[in-house]
């Protein structure tokens, strides 16, 4: 089946999640999404499922246009989406997952599903026991049941969402085999990741998306450090760097390991020092964040020491460290870095040191006055952090950083913003290095890794370059090493 | 802070005077009123009794003597204390439902020292300041538990704290009928009545105690302070909005859970110990009278903006009073007072939740530039199962 997307908008507020996207993918064929987060990969599947509706532009299916406003009727039409996390229910079994999703009567048909579903998964190589607990299936069982699930409901284009996390390198054979022999079959498979390597080994097409718009479409063979531009920011941003001579060393990592979730960092030496900034490149969910939040003390490190100012400081928990001197500024400004319902002012007041015992409103206000003016931030001391635009959100997120602090851990610092604000940020916080303060932060803007960092790290699943000079490194070295060859 | 109390982080937006958003929400609280009174007569009529009648009966019950006034202001002060102590667990985003146990806490701890202290030569001034305090320590131990198990167990502190008030009605019912029955036998009518010295001094012949006015007044203020001018309730407050946030932003925020769990239930513990020293002299199988649960229930009611407790407080008070005499009057049952209460709170959440759509609306349709929701008034505290620890 033939699917076209023509100029498609969706819009969160100020943000283009969909900016104008268009493109068409023929039958048969195994189609890439490549991005970043936040690149609107996602929204664009979830349109395209019917998760969600786009505020403008069309969807066609071998040349009619469709309305899809469920998931039901885009599986109705054909179209199945396998999400990141399978959406099914753990307490039930198999079979009772797979009729909850079907169109049936009063009485669910068990043993047909259960006899369909068995021979479905003969055919395409994979194993899963219609009788057993879905609680009890691996990550990587689950997904091939929720594809079954949707063949069996007649999906004839099937999108899947970064469906290779978490999965065994088997099962990923097993899925990659199967996707394969779907195309052969004439349906469409849609396959979103940010792994290079998966996409060049899967697909027969790749489109790329960035802030929103389609940036590029390839064919086989793919380049990496291509689609890595394509992928990247690649403006070109003016000002001379800014570099300070190295002072002491202020923070050390000495063959330091921690492991968060999936993802696990492994002997990890690095010494940062005064003055110094140290970016982190990799695609997201490589380690960079994992690094700085062991560095912060929010993860602890299973190995290895990690010294702040000449002092061990292994295990000692984030507010210890914060107290030394140490500050973190979370990616996710909502979500973790600002608290909805307080006003900035109130923001301020809640960072004070040793504040006593009430509040002074009026000194608040001073400072937030103070802060707004020297971060540029577009609100009153009085607005409520929510109803700040997202710029002006991370603004205040970097207002709120401790201003007696050393070490600044930045998870994105300057995500969202326009290049006027990043090098008017980056003036303000290079001003902490000139003061014999040091950075480290993550960025998926190769430029401003580049243009900002002394050193950079490349972070690829798990694995860390050896420190890169950044004066002398290219882009094309920085988008090689993060996809993957190399490292 | 202004009169709205938490309102004021969210500033009037430019989209609409400040006047004219006055009277919308002015209209819209009176809407929940009036809807409460309608549903509540409708099922008075159901029930085939005239709701005017009734309502002019529950108003008299309350207000028609001296001797009905004070019985209003005497289940007032229970209510104000309890209220005041579930505002500051909702400042920290918690559901205290446990509030009723460590009211039966506070009771039974008070009681437990004035039956130590009864008879000793301390001056009985000091044994009731003392059995206070036990009461203070009594709620407090008790919602520590409830706190406790939250953040180091990652139990739901609704299903902690509902469990915890069903162990403390079985530890009181087991008091009552074991260790401490009345000489013969146990009854549940209580424990023996404690000599009038140990009581807390009333007015007049009534039950209502100037001193445990004052404390539940007190209490109140000290709350309202705490919370709108401290950065205590300043941080309390983060938390509860956003506790990731505020641990990051520097907050230690499991310490300031389990610390509102301690002054909510300290003040409930309080109501507890005035029950028995002021009211009943003695323990009672209903000690709590579920003031725990309209505590919370006035807590929704006025948005938990603490300025408006006790004029809700009294008026709840009043209700529940004034219904007794429902039954002698109009052969309906009291419980017509957990009707008409139940009503207002729901229509009261359930118009506000009208209301701050309407408001939204109204800001999109006026404004084009987006400047997003300005005036959102405090959201319901959403129970949040994960225990940082």
């Amino acid at each position: 089946m033939e699917v076209s997307l023509v100029d498609i908008h969706k819009h969160f507020g100020p943000v283009r999640a969909n900016d104008g996207i268009t493109f068409s993918v023929p039958g048969g064929t195994v189609q890439g999404i490549l991005g970043e987060n936040g690149a609107g990969k996602s929204t664009l599947m979830k349109i395209l499922s019917g998760f969600q509706p786009a505020d403008g532009g069309r969807i066609l299916l071998d040349g009619r246009q469709v309305n899809m406003d469920s998931p039901a009727d885009a599986i109705r039409h054909g179209v199945g989406m396998l999400h990141q996390d399978p959406l099914d229910f753990p307490a039930m079994r198999v079979v009772d997952n797979l009729l909850i999703g079907a169109p049936g009567g009063l009485i669910p048909r068990r043993s047909e599903a259960a006899s369909a579903i068995a021979e479905q998964a003969q055919a395409f190589g994979l194993s899963v026991d219609p009788r057993a607990e879905v609680g009890s299936l691996t990550v990587g069982e689950r997904q091939q049941l929720e594809l079954l699930r949707l063949l069996w409901l007649g999906a004839q284009v099937l999108i899947l969402d970064e469906p290779t996390t978490g999965i065994s390198a088997a099962q990923r054979e097993q899925l990659f085999a199967a996707l394969h022999r779907l195309a052969e079959q004439g349906k469409t498979v849609i396959f979103v990741s940010h792994k290079l390597e998966e996409v060049q080994e899967l697909c027969t097409r790749v489109a790329v998306l960035r802030q929103g718009r389609l940036v590029g479409e390839a064919m086989p063979p793919f380049s990496v450090s291509g689609l890595v531009s394509m992928m990247f920011d690649r403006e070109v941003t003016p000002g001379p760097r800014v570099t300070f001579a190295p002072g002491n060393t202020l923070m050390e990592l000495s063959s330091l390991s921690a492991e968060h979730g999936r993802i696990r960092l492994e002997g990890l030496d690095l010494q940062v020092r005064e003055g110094e900034t140290i970016g982190l490149a990799g695609m997201e969910g490589s380690g960079q964040s994992l690094l700085l939040k062991v560095c912060a003390g929010l993860v602890p490190a299973t190995h290895g020491r990690l010294h702040f100012s000449q002092e061990d400081v292994t295990g000692k928990p984030y507010r210890q460290l914060k107290k030394r001197g140490l500050a973190y500024v979370p990616a996710a400004r909502l979500e973790e870095g600002l608290i909805s319902g307080l006003s900035l002012s109130e923001h301020f007041l809640l960072t004070q040191q040793k504040p006593g015992l009430f509040v002074d409103r009026r000194k608040g206000h001073a400072i937030a006055e103070e802060r707004i003016s020297q971060f540029n931030i577009r609100g009153t001391s009085a607005s409520p952090v929510e109803s700040l635009s997202g710029g002006n959100q991370q603004r205040a997120l970097l207002a709120l950083v401790n201003p007696k602090a050393r070490v600044l851990l930045l998870e994105h610092p300057t995500r969202g913003l326009d290049i006027e604000s990043v090098i008017y940020l980056w003036g303000k916080l290079k001003e902490r290095c000139g003061d014999g303060g040091a950075i480290i932060f993550t960025s998926s803007d190769l430029d401003e890794l580049l243009r900002y960092s002394d050193r950079i790290l490349v972070f690829f699943s798990g694995r860390v370059s050896k420190p890169l000079d950044a004066a002398s490194a290219t882009v094309d070295q920085l988008g090689e090493l993060i996809g993957g060859s190399g490292v | 802070m202004s009169d709205g109390g938490q309102r004021t982080t969210a500033d009037a937006g430019a989209a609409m005077s400040p006047s004219r958003q006055r009277w919308i929400n002015v209209g819209f609280q009176l809407g929940a009123v009036a809807l409460a009174f309608l549903v509540t007569s409708i099922i008075l009529l159901v029930a085939g009794a005239p709701p005017l009648e009734a309502y002019k009966q529950i108003f008299l019950g309350a207000f028609g003597s001296v001797d009905n006034l004070t019985d209003v202001l005497v289940a007032w002060v229970p209510l104000l204390l309890a209220t005041a102590g579930v505002l500051v667990t909702f400042a920290a985003g918690l559901w205290n439902i446990g509030v009723e146990g460590q009211i039966v806490l506070g009771a039974v701890l008070t009681t437990w020292v004035l039956r130590l202290l009864e008879g000793t030569a301390l001056s009985p001034a000091l044994i009731i300041i003392i059995a206070l305090a036990a009461g203070i320590v009594g709620g407090a131990l008790w919602a520590a538990m409830a706190g406790v198990l939250k953040t180091f167990g990652g139990v739901n502190e609704i299903f902690g704290g509902l469990g915890l008030n069903y162990v403390a009605t079985a530890l009181t019912l087991w008091l009552i009928f074991g260790p401490w029955k009345r000489p013969g036998i146990g009854s549940m009518s209580g424990t023996e009545p404690f000599p009038d010295e140990l009581a807390l001094p009333t007015v007049g012949g009534s039950r209502l105690s100037l001193w445990s006015l004052g404390l539940g007044i007190l209490a109140v203020i000290l709350v309202y302070v705490a919370l709108e001018r401290t950065y205590f309730g300043l941080r309390l407050k983060a938390v509860g909005k956003n506790s990731r946030a505020a641990f990051l932003l520097g907050v230690p925020t499991w310490q300031y859970g389990l610390l509102a769990f301690l002054l909510c239930g300290g003040l409930a513990g309080l109501a507890g110990a005035v029950q028995v020293t002021a009211v009943y002299h003695r323990l009672i199988p209903a000690i709590s009278s579920g003031y725990g649960y309209l505590g919370l229930m006035i807590a929704m009611l006025i948005l938990y903006r603490a300025i408006w407790v006790a004029p809700v407080a009294l008026f709840f008070a009043a209700i529940n009073i004034g219904s007794i005499q429902l039954p002698i009057v109009l052969k309906l049952d009291s419980t017509l007072s957990g009707v008409l209460q139940g009503a207002l709170v729901l229509f009261v959440i359930l118009v506000e939740g009208a209301r701050q759509r309407y408001v939204r609306r109204a800001r999109l349709r006026s404004t084009t530039s987006g400047a997003g929701p300005g005036d959102r008034p405090p959201e319901l505290p959403t129970p949040n199962p994960e225990a940082e620890g």
